[in-house]
C-alpha cells in the first residue's frame, strides 16, 4: 500500500517543513519515502535534505494559440473563459498567457477547431536523491509568475509511487487553490499550527477545506509555551487528534535556522515521528473500520 | 463620441471611482445625444482577470474613449489593441459630471 501524508499549515511559518523533513528522515531508515516539496513559490525542503538534483523538467501550463485563418471571430472562447484570459478585441482573439489557468475550456468550446495549445513554461521541476535515501522532488516557479496550481499539479502527476512507499509533501502556507491543490488526493494531512490566535484562526480554515474535502487530518503544536490555552481547548472541543507537541525551544530554533532537521538537533524526534506515523495509520485504519 | 468614466454610482453626479477593472460601475456618454446610462461593470465581481472582462464590456460598448483613475497592463493592451483611447482623471476631479466636462475641454491627460 502506498500513503501520501500532505503537510499544511494555514498560517505561515508554523514549521511544515520542519515536520515534513524530519518525518521523511525518520521513514526512511525503515521504509522507502519519497518527499514533494509543493511549496513551489518558495520552496525550502532542500535546504534542510540537500539532495543531489539530477533531473530537471520543464514546468508548463497549456495556452490556447488561435489559428487566424480559422478563427471566425464568434467569441464562444472568449465567453467560456472563466479567468478571462482571452478578448475580442477589434479583429483579432488576444490572449493573456498569465491569466490562463490551461483548463483546456477554449480548446474544447471552439467550434472552428481553430485553436491549439501551446507549452507556456512557468517554472522547473527538479528530481534527485538525498544521502539518506529519500526521492525528492519540487517545484520552483518562476519569479512573476502569478499561478502556483499548474506546476503542482504537473509535480504530484509525476510522482507514481512504487508499492509501499510513504509520500512526504510539504505544502505551500495558506488555505488557497495551490494548498488544495497539493492535498486533493492524500491519504492524510499533518496541520502543523502554534497556540496563538493567529495560528488557530488560520488552523480553523484548514479544517473546514479539509473537512469539504473529506481528507482526514491530525495536529502537531509546534512552539508549545507560547500563546495561550485556547487551541488545545478548540482540539479537545472538537475531538481532533494531537499527533505531537514540539516545545518552543531556543535550541530547536537555532538549529532550524542553522539548516538541520528537528532530528538532526535532536535525535529523540526520530522515534517521535514513527511513532506519530503509526498514530496517523491507526486513525486511517479507525476510520475505515478497520480496527 | 461614446466615452466610458468609471464611477462609484449609478448617475453623473457620483463620485469617481480611481479602479478601473474593479469600478462597480461604468457611466457610459454619448457626447452627441448627451444621454448617459450607468452599466454594471462585470468586472467588478470577478475574483481574477478584472481588468481584461472590463476591458472586453468596453470594447463590446464601442466606446471611442474610457477615462479612469490608472489602467493596469491587461487592461490597457486590450484597449490599445481595440484603439479605445484612454484618459486619465485629473487629481482635482470629484464626479462624473467633472469628468466629462474636463475631457471636452481638452484638459485630462492621455494614459
Amino acid at each position: 500500500m502506498n500513503m501520501k501524508i500532505a503537510v499544511a499549515s494555514g498560517k505561515g511559518g508554523t514549521g511544515k517543513t520542519m515536520v515534513a523533513t524530519s518525518l521523511a528522515l525518520s521513514l526512511i531508515e525503515t521504509n522507502q519515502v519519497k518527499l514533494l516539496d509543493c511549496d513551489v513559490e518558495a520552496p525550502n525542503a532542500h535546504l534542510f535534505l540537500h539532495p543531489t538534483f539530477t533531473q530537471e523538467i520543464p514546468a508548463v501550463i497549456r495556452i490556447p494559440k488561435i489559428d487566424p485563418e480559422r478563427c471566425t471571430l464568434c467569441g464562444q472562447c472568449v465567453e467560456v473563459c472563466q479567468f478571462h484570459a482571452l478578448a475580442k478585441v477589434g479583429k483579432t482573439i488576444m490572449v493573456f498567457p498569465q491569466l490562463c489557468h490551461g483548463c483546456g475550456s477554449c480548446t474544447w468550446n471552439c467550434p472552428e477547431g481553430a485553436i491549439e495549445e501551446i507549452p507556456n513554461p512557468i517554472g522547473v521541476i527538479e528530481k534527485g536523491t538525498t544521502i539518506s535515501g529519500i526521492d525528492f522532488t519540487h517545484g520552483k516557479l518562476t519569479l512573476s509568475e502569478p499561478m502556483a496550481t499548474p506546476i503542482i499539479r504537473q509535480l504530484k502527476k509525476l510522482e507514481k509511487s512504487s508499492n509501499g512507499t510513504i509520500t512526504v509533501i510539504d505544502s505551500p502556507p495558506g488555505a488557497s487553490c495551490s494548498v488544495v491543490e497539493t492535498v486533493r488526493g492524500v491519504d492524510f494531512v499533518i496541520l502543523v499550527t502554534e497556540p496563538t490566535p493567529f495560528g488557530l484562526h488560520d488552523l480553523k480554515q484548514m479544517l473546514g477545506i479539509l473537512e469539504d474535502m473529506r481528507i482526514r487530518y491530525g495536529v502537531v503544536i509546534n512552539r508549545e509555551g507560547i500563546g495561550n490555552a485556547e487551541l488545545d481547548r478548540y482540539l479537545e472541543q472538537k475531538g481532533i487528534p494531537i499527533l505531537m507537541r514540539i516545545p518552543f525551544d531556543k535550541e530547536i530554533a537555532r538549529g532550524i535556522a542553522a539548516g538541520k532537521p528537528l532530528v538532526v538537533i535532536d535525535p529523540n524526534y526520530h522515534e517521535k515521528f514513527k511513532d506519530m506515523y503509526q498514530k496517523i495509520n491507526q486513525i486511517i485504519d479507525k476510520s475505515d473500520g478497520r480496527s | 463620441m461614446i466615452l466610458l468614466i468609471s464611477s462609484q454610482g449609478q448617475n453623473l453626479e457620483s463620485p469617481i471611482e480611481h479602479r478601473f477593472g474593479r469600478s462597480p460601475w461604468l457611466i457610459k456618454y454619448d457626447t452627441e445625444t448627451k444621454e448617459n446610462q450607468a452599466l454594471p461593470n462585470p468586472g467588478g465581481r470577478q475574483s481574477g482577470g478584472a481588468g481584461v472582462a472590463a476591458a472586453q464590456f468596453v470594447i463590446d460598448q464601442a466606446a471611442d474613449v474610457v477615462i479612469s483613475g490608472d489602467f493596469g497592463p491587461n487592461a490597457a493592451n486590450a484597449l490599445r489593441a481595440a484603439d479605445v483611447k484612454m484618459y486619465l482623471f485629473d487629481g482635482n476631479l470629484n464626479n462624473v459630471d467633472d469628468v466629462i466636462d474636463t475631457f471636452l475641454e481638452g484638459k485630462l491627460p492621455a494614459f
